[in-house]
């Protein structure tokens, strides 16, 4: 049985050759499997050019042969006969010779097979701005939905998933603690402490009050806490949303009759729009810590030094503007999080992509939003 | 063909499971099986749900490890076998997941251009024409060749995926409920396709299916698998007659019957 002799592949074989005599023998030897046909295309393409006249192709020595090898075979006798050489294929063994059969069944159809259009770049940018209006509209038929599914549970009020909710709240909230009380402690201490170093040449120590003061309640915390947040809630409903759309899950809930915004988009939007300006709180009061400490061991600033300017230079207003800005900044983190969730489409790479695009989309708006509030206080100047 | 004069020669035993047990904590899924698979035969493994043939499976194939017993594959035991040996054991097995398993980032000439890219250093054109080729001879139509696999039906997924692979022109190639999904005409065609390729790449394959029209149709023996033992070995109309009652209910159930009415009228 040759078979056997061909399944033990611990004998080694030679490696396949190919040569050309000019009496018009094409000598095939060797063992044309894959492991050797990188060498054999590149004797292929050494063989001296061919033009006419009969081509007598020897193949009584090659020993194996699998599909590979025997589509390179074909591929090299179907290249000498359309260059107008008439090509006889003589000894090949009769097991190789149905390998052929099937391979010159494949080539029939590969080379029927049409090559991709290609587009030049007027077409490909045409593409990308319809492709790109085409999501901006699908982004905004989305918050419209949403907000429209908000509304008409204001009056429905007992169809609110309080249990998914409260879940959110906890995982997203107060989980979150830990990682935003350390953060913007380390930023508490890394204002005070740039800012003790100049404040310090004037000997204007109490300002650091001032300052961070001012930053952290106003700008820094509120960004700082909805950039973690993005990375953190936004990415993973992003991927809840997205894996539950890859295995079905979003077709059976409408199946159901469960829409899928009541359930999974709004409570985590509220959940989001609840936890994000608590998260904010917690951020002002460590990071101002953290100030505080610095400003005790570089600038000599008291605790209660501290705490009395603080009342006396903090304006309620900067609290104001810190806090006010962090709804929006979660309902941009959860919409565009759960939006993402929804455009994922076919398998699992979708799933990475959406949530890459989720965070990246995420922080980018919040800071925009964030650039635009400060345009607006500066007008009504707050 | 006298199967057990075969399965002393070492030549012709491609797989040898000798006294495995599983078990997943508390659960037992294998309590000594034992089964040889010889040269050029298309093996069926079949079985209730639950009934271990998946484990059994991948326990050939090295991604899980029995409890005890050894398995030999191509002579050599998986469980001693080095590096170097398994990875070259892996080339020489195809295996076809139930549900594909295509990379959903790749479209399928690339997916099936994946092992040959990895395992060979040929010419990128060489390697696009192999893929090519295998994907033509599992009968999957051309003109898709550049979907990627969420674009794609159960049926055409399942060819792909069997083009992959055999992408390496495998001489052991694993079926895992290879029809299972398919509506009947397509499970019809897909079998035809197996003894095809079967015929043409001189493959032994190893099936796991409860598909009974299946099993009649391309299986050569089969094993049945119950309460993590195995029942029976033998061709369809050996076990047909077998007095085992778990073997009887398994092919005289309704769609039992009817599938081998089916496979008698057709022969």
């Amino acid at each position: 049985m040759n078979g056997a002799e061909r399944t033990s592949a611990q004998t080694h074989y030679k490696a396949a050759r190919i040569s050309f005599t000019p009496d018009g023998t094409l000598h095939c030897e060797g063992a044309w499997r894959l492991d050797y046909l990188a060498e054999l295309e590149r004797q292929i393409d050494l063989l001296p050019e061919i033009f006419a006249g009969p081509i007598n192709c020897d193949a009584r020595a090659i020993d194996t042969m699998d599909t590979g090898g025997a589509w390179l075979l074909r591929r090299t006798l179907n290249e000498l006969q359309r260059r107008g050489c008439s090509v006889s294929l003589n000894g090949l063994s009769a097991e190789f010779a149905t390998l052929m059969q099937t391979v010159a069944r494949g080539w029939l159809q590969i080379e029927q097979l049409q090559p991709s259009p290609h587009y030049g770049w007027l077409a490909r940018m045409g593409q990308f701005a319809c492709a790109s209006g085409v999501n901006l509209l699908k982004a905004l038929s989305f918050v419209g939905e949403t907000a429209s599914a908000f509304c008409s549970l204001l009056t429905r009020s007992n169809q609110i998933r309080w249990r998914v909710l409260l879940y959110n709240l906890h995982v997203d909230g107060l989980n979150a603690l830990p990682i935003i009380g350390l953060l913007s402690f380390l930023m508490g201490i890394v204002i005070a402490y740039q800012g003790s170093e100049q404040l310090k040449t004037f000997g204007a120590n109490i300002f650091i009050v001032d300052l961070v003061g001012i930053s952290l309640l106003r700008e820094i915390a509120p960004l700082l806490t909805a950039i973690l947040v993005a990375g953190r809630s936004g990415s993973a409903y992003t991927a809840q949303i997205g894996a539950m759309a890859v295995t079905e899950e979003l077709d059976a809930l409408r199946s159901l009759g469960i829409s899928p915004i009541s359930l999974l988009v709004i409570p985590r939007a509220l959940a989001l729009v609840i936890a994000l300006p608590l998260l904010t709180v917690f951020a002002n009061i460590v990071g101002v810590f953290g100030g505080m400490l610095i400003a005790l061991s570089q600038l000599g600033v008291t605790f209660t030094e501290f705490l009395n300017r603080f009342e006396y230079a903090i304006v309620l207003r900067h609290y104001l503007v810190g806090i006010g800005k962090t709804p929006v900044f979660a309902a941009i983190i959860a919409l565009v999080g759960c939006y993402q969730g929804f455009q994922v489409f076919g398998g699992v790479d979708s799933v990475g992509r959406r949530t890459t695009l989720s965070v990246v989309q995420a922080i980018f708006l919040v800071i925009v939003t964030d650039a635009f509030f400060s345009i607006l206080f500066s007008w009504w100047r707050v | 063909m006298n199967v057990r004069s075969n399965a002393i020669n070492p030549l012709h035993t491609v797989i040898e499971v000798r006294h495995i047990h599983t078990r997943f904590g508390a659960a037992v899924v294998h309590e000594d099986v034992s089964l040889t698979v010889n040269k050029g035969e298309v093996f069926a493994i079949a079985g209730g749900n639950g009934s271990g043939k998946s484990v059994l499976m991948r326990e050939m194939i090295l991604l899980q490890r029995p409890t005890a017993g050894d398995i030999e594959v191509f002579g050599k035991d998986v469980r001693t076998m080095s590096e170097a040996e398994v990875a070259a054991l892996r080339r020489r097995c195809g295996v076809l997941f139930q549900y594909g398993a295509l990379f959903s980032s790749l479209t399928v000439t690339e997916n099936v251009a994946v092992p040959l890219r990895e395992h060979t250093n040929l010419s990128r054109r060489l390697i696009e024409e192999i893929a090519l080729l295998k994907i033509a001879s599992t009968g999957f139509p051309m003109a898709s060749v550049t979907k990627y696999p969420s674009e794609l039906s159960g049926g055409m997924r399942r060819r792909a995926a069997l083009a992959r692979a055999m992408a390496l022109d495998p001489e052991l190639l694993y079926l895992d409920e290879p029809t299972s999904g398919l509506d009947p005409i397509s499970a019809a065609g897909f079998d035809e396709l197996i003894q095809q390729l079967r015929e043409w790449f001189r493959l032994t394959i190893v099936i796991i299916t409860h598909d009974l029209d299946s099993l009649w149709r391309i299986a050569d023996r089969v094993a049945v698998l119950g309460n993590g033992k195995v029942l029976g070995i033998g061709s369809m109309s050996e076990l047909s007659g077998s007095k085992n009652p778990l073997i009887h209910e398994y092919f005289y159930g309704p769609r039992g019957r009817a599938a081998k009415e089916q496979a008698w009228n057709q022969r």
